[in-house]
């Protein structure tokens, strides 16, 4: 029982209408752990969450969640989850703390609210109603909302979107302070850097499955060693360029304008890709070595960029 | 340093109640235009046509005896059918349904705070309305437990009505729709003009309306002096039980 998952999810299905958002969907998240699922807006992924979170009834396959029915079983479900909406879910009338103190009153061990207060940032929003707050104020209230009540395991629906860059350093630690203490957080996000920041498995999501998964290391060691990669004007010919790489490397241009050779990377290869460029007339822009990240696996596995 | 070691659970059922509807009272009480809506229009009404020979009024009495039970009835549906109606539509687009509904709290006990948020709200317009009538000379007469009978069917019917609307369509219509309704039914419910004053053809259908039932009734209580008035209740009650009987059958919760 201990070492049940914390989510269990096989052969998830739902449609709206004729179009399939999550189609055949398989995910195991253990207990205690940070898992990030990635993938472009679209993918399927916060209808997935608000199934586990028991908003939505799957059309075919099963979800456990803490062992539980998130539909059937609700009512035990709900006092053990966090839940962290994409936006909203607050009186437009409300103060941050007002509504904050109110949902630890709902439930019956909450943390003290003053220090998460401090701890989020939202002591100077003070008696400020919640349709005045900025978009960062209320992503933090809204993050606060989700742990106030002492979860096991925590749904963070793009927790960082809009957020200026300390604000989302501030939610990776609160992130990374709640594993260090036992809870299992569920983090949907289509920013490579938070997937790779934060989470032990990550989940790539794209159409409605689960099209990779594992740790962050896991996914990036497959395939080349190393990559190199710089930018040009779009459509250059690279037949010319792959005669002259070493044997087992490869050039390609998986973005117009986004050019990429796959070889283990030493300062002789450096000297082929730049003397080819030289006689091709082309500047390299932004020429950078290093190893395959979460954005390659991506672009391998779908032949897009996350970006969205 | 905090801990976020997990102790997970719901708070006591009771607290949650209390919580909830104390939470609800505040954000109805800081609202500017609910407050327009619940104290000031029904209070200026009643000020307003006690003092100036505008409507014709009708019965027994002063015209503040024939006013004050059709603006208690007006206040019941400020509160029981406008007020609730916008807010719980706003509060269903902004995602706070589905946000409280992902809590502990259990569906029965937000609807039950909102009705608890509804009957404070409507005691103390009864106590403001009632104070200011009374300084105007009204004097009451009838059974009192009549009147809260009235009330409490008359909140029951506009609840069941106000949650329909706001649990089915977008926000934004169902604050068009809570104060064009509103306005009608102050105009053709009984409420400041009487229904004899419309023509023969139309009374019958006005005198079905939950608002004209609740006026009517209230009227023949405390201004007539009469004792339980069993067809205006019979209304009211068809009322509840439709409205709230669709309000759960087709109330969407985001």
């Amino acid at each position: 029982m201990r070492y049940e998952p914390a989510v269990e999810v096989a052969g998830l299905v739902k449609r709206y209408g004729d179009k399939t958002a999550v189609n055949g969907l398989d995910l195991a998240i253990p207990r205690g752990t940070v898992t990030a699922v990635l993938g472009p807006n679209g993918a399927g992924k916060t209808t997935t969450v608000e199934i586990c979170e028991g908003y939505r009834r799957p059309d075919a396959g099963t979800v456990r969640v803490l062992g539980l029915d998130p539909v059937a079983d609700a009512a035990r479900l709900r006092p053990r989850i966090g839940v962290m909406l994409q936006s909203g879910g607050v009186y437009a009338g409300a103060r941050a703390v007002e509504m904050l103190k109110h949902t630890a009153k709902l439930y019956a061990d909450p943390l003290p609210v003053a220090p998460l207060v401090e701890r989020l940032g939202l002591g100077s929003c003070g008696r400020t109603a919640y349709r005045r707050l900025s978009g960062g104020q209320q992503q933090r209230l809204a993050l606060a909302m989700a742990v106030v009540g002492r979860p096991e395991l925590v749904f963070l629906d793009e927790p960082t979107a809009g957020l200026d860059p300390q604000a989302r350093r501030a939610t990776w630690e609160l992130v990374r302070e709640l594993r260090r203490d036992g809870v299992t957080v569920v983090v949907t996000t289509h920013h490579m850097d938070e997937a790779e920041q934060l989470a032990d498995a990550v989940a790539i999501v794209d159409h409605g499955r689960v099209i990779a998964a594992g740790s962050p290391e896991e996914l990036c060691r497959g395939g080349a060693e190393s990559t190199l990669r710089f930018d040009g004007p779009p459509g250059l010919d690279l037949s010319g360029l792959r005669k002259v790489l070493p044997d087992g490397a490869d050039a390609s241009e998986p973005v117009p304008g986004s050019y990429r050779v796959q070889a283990p990377v030493d300062p002789r290869l450096l000297a082929t890709v730049t003397a080819w460029c030289a006689e091709a007339g082309v500047m390299p822009e932004r020429l950078a070595v290093g190893r395959r990240s979460l954005e390659d696996v991506f672009l391998e596995l779908t032949g897009r960029e996350l970006r969205s | 340093m905090t801990t976020y070691e997990p102790r997970p659970g719901g708070a006591p059922v009771g607290r949650m109640l209390l919580a909830q509807t104390a939470l609800e009272t505040r954000m109805l009480l800081r609202n500017g235009e609910q407050l327009l809506l619940t104290v000031i229009i029904p209070t200026v009404l009643l000020v307003l046509f006690s003092a100036v020979d505008v409507v014709a009024v009708e019965g027994p009495g002063e015209r503040v005896d024939f006013l004050a039970p059709g603006l208690l009835a007006l206040a019941v549906l400020s509160t029981a059918f406008t007020g609730q109606a916008i807010a719980t539509g706003f509060e269903r687009r902004y995602g706070v349904l589905k946000r409280l509904g992902s809590t502990p709290l259990p569906r029965w006990a937000l609807l039950t705070a909102k009705t608890g948020c509804v009957l404070v709200t409507e005691v103390l317009q009864v106590l403001l309305l009632s104070a200011v009538a009374l300084a105007l000379g009204w004097s009451p007469h009838g059974n009192p437990l009549g009147v809260l009978a009235l009330l409490a069917l008359g909140t029951a019917a506009f609840s069941g009505l106000g949650l329909l609307m706001a649990g089915t369509l977008r926000a934004e219509a169902t604050l068009a729709a809570a104060n064009l309704v509103f306005v009608l039914l102050l105009l053709a419910g009984g409420v400041v003009v009487p229904l004899s004053k419309f023509p023969s053809a139309v009374r019958p259908v006005l005198e079905l309306l939950p608002i004209s039932a609740l006026s009517d009734g209230l009227r023949s209580v405390l201004q007539y002096g009469g004792s339980v008035p069993w067809a205006d209740l019979g209304i009211l009650s068809v009322w509840a039980v439709l409205g709230l009987g669709a309000a759960g059958r087709f109330f969407r919760w985001e």
